[in-house]
């Protein structure tokens, strides 16, 4: 049935003014990433007066934006990396076992989400603090302890997802493997694990882009030499004036990888979610 | 924080598996004994998340219940459990309106709620637009899915410090728009202090959050079935009754949890405005987290600043047990 005028025109309204809201910001950030520091400085232009790369080669001298890189990229991998496989694991046992205290687990985890991350800030320092005073384990200021929060903040919604794509493929498949002599973590990983790719895909996704940009306890539990991006791309600030235009380059440098990455895989995320989350 | 998205979290999920193919769950059941005879093998699973969530997420929060009844400064940092106890010292502070701090804890929660509910209803308000505007297919669909995520995939602080400098008084977009090409205000505003930092905060929140709305409500139509449309078009419904009619009701549990999920996040939002206005908010626009924050890494006290996450916490647990006795009433009622 063709959609009558009022509709079409109402659609086009809403999608251009929404597609407007979402696009300025990154108007201004290519725009004013390739501007002159005393462009940025001044008044706003629409239009730049002069085009320079030079911010994108001054951010790597003015803040260690290199060191910060490679700092995110190892936290916000390896938490992706050890949150998927744990929540792996957590969610092939919710999906095919009956057992005590299931109910409890699931439950526990998702409430975890509610919390307000302020409040465990403040113990998990000192936890993170007094474990390094009475063991020796440097978890305050390490890239570890970062890696350890960082993927228990995924946990939750990468299990729940995982649930819900596991219990789509059917148990007759792992059933079938067991009865042919594969013990029940073999066949997770031979026949449940690759029917489930892009439920896997997803929440890796998503798992990358919660560690890539947490700030609250990156501004906490890094120094000097563990630093992430979240906290590094405030460095461009200085006493008296603010490097706007290499604000602007970081700011599309650090983006580039998550969204590029998202945008490549977000059909599966959209899958994983019509799958398991929203159903 | 992260959000997870669910129907219905309070649904027994041993049923979940059987949803599926509705006849075979009499057909499993003879199965199950046999799983369970490996009695340790789903705990032995578990065990890496209990013991991740444990460390990470409830010895804290135990941590941070005992640390309130304390009082806690930077003297007894590294070794907290000498802290003098102080009973309910703390809270006394906390919830005293008459002395600075409790009336800034007072304020600070006031903020927040005003800021959550119209991020909140914003955010949700355009997520449906989007959502119902691109169920339906046409040319260039895809592009604008794809760019309307683009703000749920940027890193926060890559986004909001973008937004801080188009909110910047002398040489931001907004202030160049409203004011040098519009003429409608007769001097630059400041956007980051002062009264007008509030709706810079919303304005912010909402870009950055109604993307995740629509992403959830955009799977969520994929799930209504075809035929109810054909079915309506058939009786002789328009489109525009057609959303009212099937696509809102069958949005109504997807919206019930997305929207005490965006609450909570909105609530406890802390990167945005951390961001967007330094380690200190102006006064109209100190929401909880970044209050919280304060009172405890700024001015080092712990004590009163757990004491405040505890009172944050209790609050919205009442806020979520109530939504979802509510909701979970009404999806009852709609079930009948």
């Amino acid at each position: 049935m063709a959609a009558p005028q009022s509709f079409l025109w109402a659609r086009r309204v809403i999608l251009t003014l929404l597609a407007g809201f979402v696009l300025l910001p990154v108007y201004v950030m290519v725009s004013s990433s390739l501007k002159p520091l005393q462009d940025v400085s001044g008044k706003f232009q629409w239009i730049p007066d002069e085009l320079t790369v030079q911010p994108y080669f001054d951010i790597w001298e003015t803040v260690p934006l290199a060191k910060y890189f490679v700092n995110s990229l190892i936290v916000a991998g390896a938490a992706t990396v050890f949150s998927v496989i744990i929540a792996v694991f957590s969610a092939y046992a919710v999906s095919r076992y009956n057992f005590r205290g299931k109910r409890v687990f699931t439950v526990t985890v998702l409430s975890t989400q509610m919390f307000p991350g302020i409040l465990f800030l403040l113990p998990l320092f000192l936890i993170f603090v007094n474990i390094g005073n009475s063991t020796g384990l440097a978890l305050y200021g390490s890239r570890g302890g970062l890696i350890l929060t960082y993927l228990t903040f995924s946990l939750p919604f990468s299990i729940w997802m995982l649930i819900g794509y596991f219990d789509s493929i059917p148990r007759d498949l792992d059933e079938a493997a067991m009865v042919d002599g594969c013990g029940p973590v073999r066949a997770l990983f031979r026949v449940v694990v690759p029917a489930a790719v892009p439920g896997i895909v997803a929440v890796s996704v998503y798992a990358f882009m919660t560690a890539w940009g947490e700030v609250m306890f990156a501004s906490v539990m890094t120094n000097d030499a563990t630093r992430t991006l979240a906290v590094g791309l405030q460095g461009y600030a200085t006493q008296n004036d603010v490097y706007w235009n290499q604000v602007m380059a970081a700011s599309l440098v650090v983006s580039v990888p998550v969204v590029a990455g998202f945008l490549l895989l977000q059909r599966y995320l959209v899958a994983g979610l019509t799958a398991g989350a929203v159903k | 924080m992260t959000a997870t998205v669910t129907t219905d979290p309070g649904v027994d999920k041993s049923t979940r598996g059987t949803s599926r193919g509705s006849g075979d769950a009499r057909r499993k059941l003879p199965r199950i004994p046999d799983r369970i005879r490996r009695g340790g093998l789903p705990y032995l699973l578990l065990l890496p998340a209990v013991l991740l969530e444990l460390l990470i997420h409830l010895i804290p929060m135990i941590v941070g219940i005992v640390m309130s009844f304390r009082q806690l400064t930077q003297f007894f940092i590294s070794n907290w459990g000498a802290a003098p106890w102080t009973g309910l010292d703390n809270y006394r502070i906390a919830v005293d309106v008459d002395a600075p701090i409790g009336e800034a804890l007072l304020h600070s929660f006031f903020v927040t709620c005003v800021f959550t509910f119209f991020a909140v209803g914003l955010s949700w308000l355009l997520g449906v637009a989007a959502a119902i505007m691109l169920q339906e297919n046409f040319r260039g669909r895809g592009v604008l899915r794809a760019v309307f995520l683009v703000p749920y995939a940027l890193p926060v602080y890559a986004a909001v410090i973008t937004w801080a400098f188009m909110f910047q008084r002398d040489n931001g977009l907004i202030n160049h728009v409203l004011h040098d090409q519009l003429g409608l205000t007769d001097q630059p505003s400041f956007w980051l202090i002062g009264d007008n930092s509030i709706y810079a905060l919303i304005i912010v929140s909402v870009w950055k959050g109604w993307p995740f709305a629509f992403l959830m409500l955009m799977a969520a139509l994929q799930n209504i079935p075809r035929e109810l449309y054909e079915a309506a078009s058939i009786d002789g419904a328009g489109i525009w009754q057609q959303i009212r009619k099937i696509t809102m009701p069958s949005l109504r549990p997807v919206n019930q949890v997305l929207v005490l999920v965006l609450f909570l996040w909105t609530f406890n939002d802390f990167n945005t405005p951390y961001v967007l206005f330094g380690k200190s908010a102006p006064e109209n626009a100190d929401l909880i987290s970044i209050h919280i924050y304060q009172s405890s890494f700024v001015t080092w006290n712990f004590g009163t600043g757990s004491a405040m996450s505890v009172l944050l916490l209790l609050f919205l647990l009442v806020v979520t047990a109530v939504y979802l006795f509510f909701t979970s009433r009404g999806r009852k009622g709609a079930r009948a």
